[in-house]
């Protein structure tokens, strides 16, 4: 990190990171116990760990200057590492958690591992650990390739990937200690949620920046996904988000939403989490590393523009869905599933242009399990985005709802799209910037995929059949007009489900040790910078 | 078209532009109307906010995470209110910040649990939920017998009252004492807790020991409250059976 900055560039940092562990000691002076104040200990200890780092090697050689015609990848690589950790961390919590609803008695009886507080760092730790990672490290990536441009700054990147690293960290920790606003995937206290802002701010305008250097008139389709990922999830974040704190000096707060308002907002904000930061940005990765990986162009020009364009206006309607028959007014509801309908049509235009694109590239789907990857991935996408729809329409929804169905879907979401187009994307950068042909083991790869696949496959059949007996049980009448079910029957129906969906869950986290310990194998003895295509020379700054 | 998307993607402010004006549109319809419209939320007459003890349990259910696994939201399904009781209305949560509708129902709903088991049972089944429910998966929390902490509570009806719940500097200044009271049946500061929530909560030793103040009488002090802040529920769904 520090041998790609320029000594000016190392004050700045050496500065930033006085002032991080500064903020942090003003955190924990203030607030002086609880949540905060460890969280300020967090910041301190973060930040002097950067200024001895940074102090260490402040005034060690210069990069070369031909690294200014070169991509700046070193911020990619390390958002590739924490993509890795956190899958695992919230890969494990997650099979921790699933066996708990088999096995209740599975964990030492402390506040901070019992299931309602660890469910949460699952869900954060996937959607803003593992997802959010991956994001802005091929994000920063695609954007260098795509404008043919270096990233217009070598500090911010490091400002983006660290600091938004210290809301998740922030954001676990605190669940685990009991801090928790309750909205979910958006648990994280206030003052996290206005540090994530400022982190937002800064990739915003890293950006837009890069963008503005591009040597290629056109922004390419990948770019408008990743835009729309980093500004409407802005929007989404600020509003829900909204509380006012107890007192300054500790973490708990209230929303300022109340009752059925805040129930929308929080639905409004959930599903385009699902939409904006589960779907938009992996589009992005999706619309680069499956022509990249498959050597083919994007089947049809028309069709992404069609797509995008209809995924950023109809998904923002379709978070009432989530509020079928209950106290929401009725158009609401109506407006939300009928808008959940029409999505299906810039979805599949989605997957189906994914699909088509690999016309011509069947064999290499055969042959390479990294494009498999991706093509399962696709292929998921396509499927869950079905199943989406079926499930937001009222009669069904009034079945599915509450159910485990809606953990299937959602993981057949996460599981089959969002973690296979991840580690298709990270199994073409790893070789590429550590300049290898391929992974040090593309056997390892191999198990990976049908590791990844079965459990996959296991976890989404199992949670069907779960969330369709649950719905059915609750809902049956006998002979005499009575409920035919107590509700702990319904629970205990769920038991052999919650095994094999552990199981499927334990196969998907072993294929993602092996990513990480392939990785680590491919990194370990990098030979020189990224393979790819050179950057073009750059106008005088 | 073609020719405009031509052209609108080589201006990345053109771009971020049309992206929020994009993605702004379904929100706005969906959620402005809400703020403005009289009839989404009908407030009953007799709706009363959560009193401080039950507030500090509804602090505790959200902190454990409950609401993973719980709803509070019965649909207007007839199984529903067969299981439940009467559908919720949006009025019952409008002093919630934040809801807890909830979205799965790994347990079972609990908007109209109040007065359906006893304090003991809840005692118990928190403590150990499989010594009274053999089957049951949830988590057991022994720690709820620890003293319950009120540092936070007069500042959290003050942000609550800011927040346009109905709490007066009265309830606010007398916070402390007012949970003390709820938990201790014989003492001498239930009238005043009586003047200020009047007669429907309940004022009981809810972990059964009156001489502490523990997380336990806050938890089930709440959970004895849900569904019980209005009647409307049952009037409207009487009303409309007749």
């Amino acid at each position: 990190m520090t041998s790609t900055l320029t000594v000016s560039e190392r004050h700045v940092g050496l500065l930033l990171s006085i002032l991080l562990a500064l903020m942090g000691f003003a955190m924990a002076a203030a607030a002086r116990h609880g949540v905060m104040a460890v969280h300020g200990f967090m910041a301190v200890g973060l930040g002097m760990a950067l200024a001895f780092v940074l102090g260490g090697a402040l005034y060690d050689p210069e990069p070369s200057a031909d690294r200014l015609r070169r991509y700046y990848d070193a911020p990619t690589r390390f958002g590739i590492v924490m993509t890795l950790i956190w899958a695992m961390i919230g890969m494990g919590v997650g099979v921790w958690v699933a066996a708990l609803l088999y096995w209740p008695e599975g964990t030492p009886l402390w506040p901070a591992t019992s299931f309602g507080r660890l469910r949460p760092v699952h869900t954060t730790g996937i959607i803003f650990g593992f997802g959010g990672n991956a994001l802005i490290a091929t994000s920063f990536h695609v954007l260098q390739r795509t404008s043919r441009a270096r990233l217009a700054g070598s500090i911010s990147p490091w400002i983006v990937l660290i600091g938004f690293n210290l809301f998740c960290a922030w954001a676990v920790t605190g669940y685990l200690m009991g801090s928790t606003q309750s909205k979910e995937y958006a648990e994280a206290e206030w003052y996290a949620d206005l540090w994530l802002v400022v982190v937002w701010v800064t990739y915003f305008i890293l950006y837009i920046r890069t963008l503005a250097r591009r040597a290629e008139p056109h922004i390419y389709v990948a770019n408008w996904y990743y835009m729309a990922f980093i500004l409407v999830v802005a929007m989404l974040h600020i509003v829900n988000n909204l509380a006012l704190p107890v007192r300054w000096t500790t973490a708990e707060s209230f929303p300022i939403w109340s009752g059925v308002q805040d129930a929308m907002v929080q639905w409004w904000y959930g599903h385009n989490a699902v939409a904006f930061f589960l779907t938009a940005g992996f589009l992005g990765m999706l619309y680069y590393f499956l022509p990249v990986r498959s050597g083919r162009p994007i089947w049809s020009y028309r069709l992404s523009i069609v797509s995008f364009w209809g995924i950023t206006f109809f998904y923002i309607w379709v978070g009432s869905h989530h509020l079928h028959y209950t106290a929401l007014p009725y158009w609401a509801q109506t407006l939300g599933m009928t808008f959940s309908v029409m999505l299906l049509v810039p979805s599949w235009a989605s997957a189906g242009n994914a699909i088509a694109t690999l016309n011509g590239a069947w064999h290499k789907v055969r042959d390479d399990a990294t494009l498999r990857f991706m093509f399962v991935a696709a292929v998921f996408y396509g499927l869950s985005t079905f199943e989406g729809s079926f499930l937001a329409i009222r009669p069904v929804n009034s079945l599915s709802h509450y159910t485990d169905w809606t953990v299937g879907h959602v993981h057949s979401g996460t599981l089959g799209w969002v973690a296979m187009i991840v580690f298709g994307a990270i199994y073409t950068l790893v070789p590429q910037l550590n300049g290898k042909t391929e992974m040090a083991s593309p056997r390892a790869v191999e198990w990976h995929f049908w590791l990844a696949v079965a459990g996959t496959l296991i976890y989404v059949v199992s949670m069907w059949n779960a969330g369709i007996t649950q719905g059915l049980m609750w809902r049956a009448y006998d002979a005499n007009g009575a409920l035919s079910y107590s509700f702990v029957q319904s629970v205990e129906a769920m038991a052999p489900f919650y095994l094999l969906r552990t199981i499927g869950g334990a196969l998907f986290l072993t294929g993602a040790v092996v990513c990480a310990w392939n990785c680590r194998a491919t990194m370990r003895g990098a030979a020189g910078h990224a393979t790819d295509r050179p950057l073009v020379a750059q106008p005088a700054e | 078209m073609l020719r405009l998307h031509y052209n609108l993607e080589k201006i990345s402010m053109g771009l971020v532009a049309a992206i929020i004006v994009a993605a702004s549109i379904g929100g706005l319809v969906e959620i402005a109307p809400l703020f403005t419209i009289d009839e989404t939320v009908e407030l009953p007459d007799d709706l009363r906010p959560h009193t401080p003890l039950e507030l500090a349990g509804r602090e505790i259910y959200i902190r454990e995470g409950c609401y993973a696994c719980h709803s509070q939201m019965v649909r207007s399904l007839a199984d529903e209110l067969d299981r439940y009781g009467p559908y919720s209305l949006a009025a019952e949560s409008a002093y919630d910040h934040p809801m807890l509708w909830g979205s799965k129902r790994t347990g079972p709903d609990l908007a109209r649990l109040g007065g359906k088991y006893s304090d003991d049972w809840h005692v118990a089944h928190l403590i150990d939920p499989r010594s009274v429910v053999p089957a049951s998966i949830m988590p057991s929390y022994p720690w709820l017998t620890r003293p319950l902490d009120t540092d936070l509570l007069s500042d959290s009806l003050a942000t609550l009252a800011r927040l346009g719940v109905p709490y007066d500097q009265g309830m606010i200044a007398a916070v402390e004492a007012d949970a003390l009271a709820q938990s201790r049946p014989d003492s001498d500061v239930v009238d005043g807790f009586q003047e200020r929530y009047g007669e429907q909560p309940a004022i009981r030793a809810f972990d059964g020991n009156p001489s502490r103040l523990t997380e336990m009488d806050a938890v089930v002090a709440y959970l004895q409250s849900l569904g019980t802040l209005t009647d409307a529920p049952y009037r409207i769904l009487a009303e409309g059976s007749q």
